[in-house]
């Protein structure tokens, strides 16, 4: 499943980053590696971005980079 | 004996190893991390603000001197990586790697470090330890960690990644003197640090664009390099940090369960926005009338200083009338700087993307450009600077070739005059004034158009597939109020800098136009009486190149209900688009200083008529030309900054020329689409 699929409030780790070149770089470089945990906060008035809390920082993305996201199952 | 003279120069002496070059000293940090604070609480005042030749990339130097020792600071933009893969990465590593003209390699690093979100910072420092040059740590925010509880131990972080680690906190300027003691310490030393997490060390040796590319193509070991690196990071954090609970929810997020909340958060978005403008409206009116009279008093006393002639014609009719006339939106372009950049510091700005990003992506565009967007309601020049946060190069393209259209506020008189002179205490459905409706009218145009031009130039010429939306939301932090009225001024004084030369030449070129050819006619003018004057200067307009101009664009716009009078006044108002008023008030010799509220000039204009009796002027004329005015590019200062922001002629000339075909076009259907309709 992907960081796209978890409900507002769950958190889960990181699998892997998918997706083409540039975009995965990106969300690496700013700590979305494998093994980090990430939570959604909240999403934005039209569904869209996504706000999410990593590395103890908070970070906007629109859904379609979510996609690329891995996550493992949701923890609570 | 003789080195003990406080001379400035008398320590370089010939053997010294920075001879000619002082040291050079770079700060680097993430966004958001206090390092324009740290800057200028390093040089004070003694900076320089050009950008890096060739690119819209602010380029910041100051000089830091502490007790003897003197150093070239440069502040590079902020930054997240140094892949390369944005211009601010781009011009970063070039600056770093000593590839920028004028500029050395840098003797040392300066990384500032946010305590508060410390393994993230880490990453650019990281990276730039890659560089081989020494690198010395300024650790910022300490106080703000400290009340969140996070310990961090700075001796064991500086053990573990073998470089200096000084807290900072810029605001009180404590950890600054032990912090420049270090660094010069450094800057004067060959120590490179130690770049373990690189498998087989060595790797990335800084050599500029090749392995950029290197980097680039191959996705997979630069991915890898980001995990080693993130590793590394994660160990040194876990050794040296005691971590907080995470769960707990942090003040930021609190606020914005209100701020961006998905119903309140716009409301409060949209009241943040009307208080602003409400605000800049009211507080600028005072300065530009005040510099407005300024500039008037000048132009008599320079008059009358001078002896009657050309060349006094030319410094107060158009040097001093055409630069005054920008620049009394200087209070206004400083005051939405000064909102801007609270906005930004305070970190809402990052917010209001988030908010609106949905909505601007379905025209194409980045959330970000909301706000340069509304910027331009009240005048497009901010506007367009403040494009340079959207990092894309199409979408930023995009925004500053759709950001004329916003109504500011050197459109306002024009709608007026033309309001008060031909719907006046006319009302729609008996109680709402029929000349608001046409204002909000004018508005909603631009508006409209703005959406359709941006959706189209990105479905064609700026077809990009959509980049990465990959944005912080910093925590909310109180501005620093030094450092908000520097970035006010820094802003301010570029525009001045780079539109000033541009406009000066156009204002003559302009003022040329309506002066010359002058004939035997211009000696009666010093005989003329205060009456016959005006009178004078209308002959004098009719027979300018202007006037000649004017008449041989009229067959053109004819079609658009204009004549050659009003034809002149269009060609004078791309000065500035209200100087459509003053061209009018000369043409019909009301006199130069009538505003859009003269009674005399209203009249002038109701009663002006054809040769063949019937009026200039109808309702649908006024409508036309307010349509005009609502789409055509009139405006030398909004040219000279898309100049300096896009560096091309290109982009200037296509902006004009598109601008100018959709409002000849609008403004032809507006009036021959009335005409069939029956209206006059």
């Amino acid at each position: 499943m992907t960081l796209a699929n978890l409900e507002i409030g769950e958190k889960a780790t990181v699998k892997a980053v998918t997706g083409e070149g540039a975009i995965s770089k990106r969300l690496m470089e700013m700590g979305i590696v494998p093994g980090v945990s990430i939570r959604v906060v909240k999403s934005a008035p039209f569904g869209d971005p996504i706000e999410i809390r990593v590395k103890g920082y908070n970070l906007a993305i629109r859904r379609t980079e979510a996609e690329v996201i891995e996550v493992s199952s949701a923890i609570n | 004996m003789v080195m003990e003279i406080p001379n400035p120069t008398s320590h370089e002496t010939p053997t010294a190893p920075h001879l000619d070059s002082p040291l050079v000293i770079a700060l680097a940090g993430n966004p958001n991390a206090g390092k324009t604070t740290l800057f200028n609480a390093l040089t004070g005042m003694r900076q320089k603000v050009a950008n890096y030749s060739g690119v819209t990339v602010e380029r910041k130097e100051g000089n830091w001197s502490v007790n003897g020792d003197s150093a070239k600071l440069i502040d590079l933009p902020g930054l997240y990586s140094l892949d390369a893969t944005s211009l601010d990465e781009r011009i970063a590593r070039e600056v770093l790697t000593g590839n920028v003209d004028g500029l050395s390699k840098p003797d040392a690093i300066i990384a500032v470090v946010d305590a508060t979100n410390l393994e993230r910072n880490l990453y650019l420092v990281t990276q730039i330890m890659e560089f081989g040059i020494p690198v010395i740590i300024a650790l910022t925010m300490v106080d703000l960690a400290e009340k969140q509880n996070v310990e961090i131990d700075t001796q064991k972080l500086s053990e573990l990644l073998r470089i200096p680690v000084i807290p900072v906190t810029a605001r009180q300027k404590s950890g600054t003197e032990a912090l420049s003691l270090r660094a010069f310490e450094i800057a004067k030393s060959d120590v490179t640090p130690q770049t373990s997490w690189i498998p087989d060390s060595g790797g990335i040796d800084g050599n500029g664009k090749e392995d950029i590319h290197l980097s680039l193509s191959a996705d997979d070991s630069a991915n890898r390099q980001i995990f080693a690196r993130y590793n590394f990071i994660s160990d040194v954090y876990q050794k040296s940090v005691k971590p907080v609970d995470d769960e707990e929810a942090r003040f930021s997020e609190k606020v914005d369960r209100i701020l961006t909340h998905k119903f309140f958060g716009l409301v409060i978005l949209i009241a943040i926005l009307l208080l602003v403008f409400q605000t800049i409206f009211s507080w600028a009116a005072l300065p530009m009338d005040l510099l407005d009279a300024g500039f008037g008093a000048l132009g008599e006393n320079v008059g009358s200083q001078m002896p009657d002639g050309m060349l006094k014609d030319l410094v107060v009719d158009g040097i001093i009338a055409g630069v005054g006339g920008i620049l009394i939106f200087l209070p206004q372009i400083l005051l939405l700087f000064l909102f801007i950049s609270i906005l930004e510091d305070t970190g809402y700005m990052a917010r209001a993307a988030f908010l609106l990003d949905k909505l601007m992506s379905k025209v194409g565009l980045h959330g970000k450009a909301f706000l340069p967007l509304m910027s331009s309601f009240a005048c497009a020049i901010p506007g367009i600077m403040a494009t340079r946060t959207i990092e894309n190069r199409r979408d930023r393209l995009a925004t500053i070739l759709i950001a004329p259209f916003m109504s500011c506020s050197a459109r306002l008189p024009v709608y007026a005059l033309m309001i008060a002179a031909f719907f006046a205490g006319q009302t729609v459905f008996g109680f709402v004034s029929l000349g608001a409706v046409l204002m909000l009218a004018m508005y909603a145009l631009g508006i409209l158009v703005a959406v359709i031009a941006a959706f189209i130039l990105k479905k064609t010429i700026l077809k990009s597939p959509p980049p990465p939306f990959v944005m912080e939301l910093p925590p909310y932090r109180l501005p620093n109020l030094r450092t908000v009225i520097q970035n006010m001024f820094t802003r301010a004084w570029l525009f001045i800098k780079r539109a000033g030369t541009v406009i000066l030449a156009i204002s003559i070129i302009l003022w040329a136009l309506t002066y010359f050819p002058r004939g035997e006619a211009v000696g009666s003018e010093q005989l003329a009486v205060s009456g016959k004057s005006e009178q004078t200067h209308a002959t004098a307009i009719e027979n300018s190149y202007a006037g000649m101009l004017g008449r041989t664009i009229e067959p053109v716009i004819k079609p658009l209900g204009f004549d050659w009078k009003i034809g002149v006044a269009i060609i004078a108002s791309f000065a500035a688009r209200e100087v459509l008023v003053s061209t009018l008030s000369i043409i019909y010799n009301v006199g130069e200083d009538a505003d859009e509220k003269d009674p005399t000039l209203i009249k002038a204009i109701q009663n002006a008529k054809k040769a063949d009796g019937s009026p200039v002027w109808t309702p649908l004329t006024a409508l036309s030309l307010m349509v005009f005015f609502v789409l055509a590019m009139q405006c030398m200062s909004t040219l000279a900054v898309v100049r300096r922001e896009t560096n091309s002629w290109s982009w200037v000339i296509f902006m004009f020329g598109y601008m100018t075909v959709l409002a000849y076009v609008a403004s032809l259907i507006t009036y021959q689409g009335g005409k069939l309709l029956g209206f006059s």
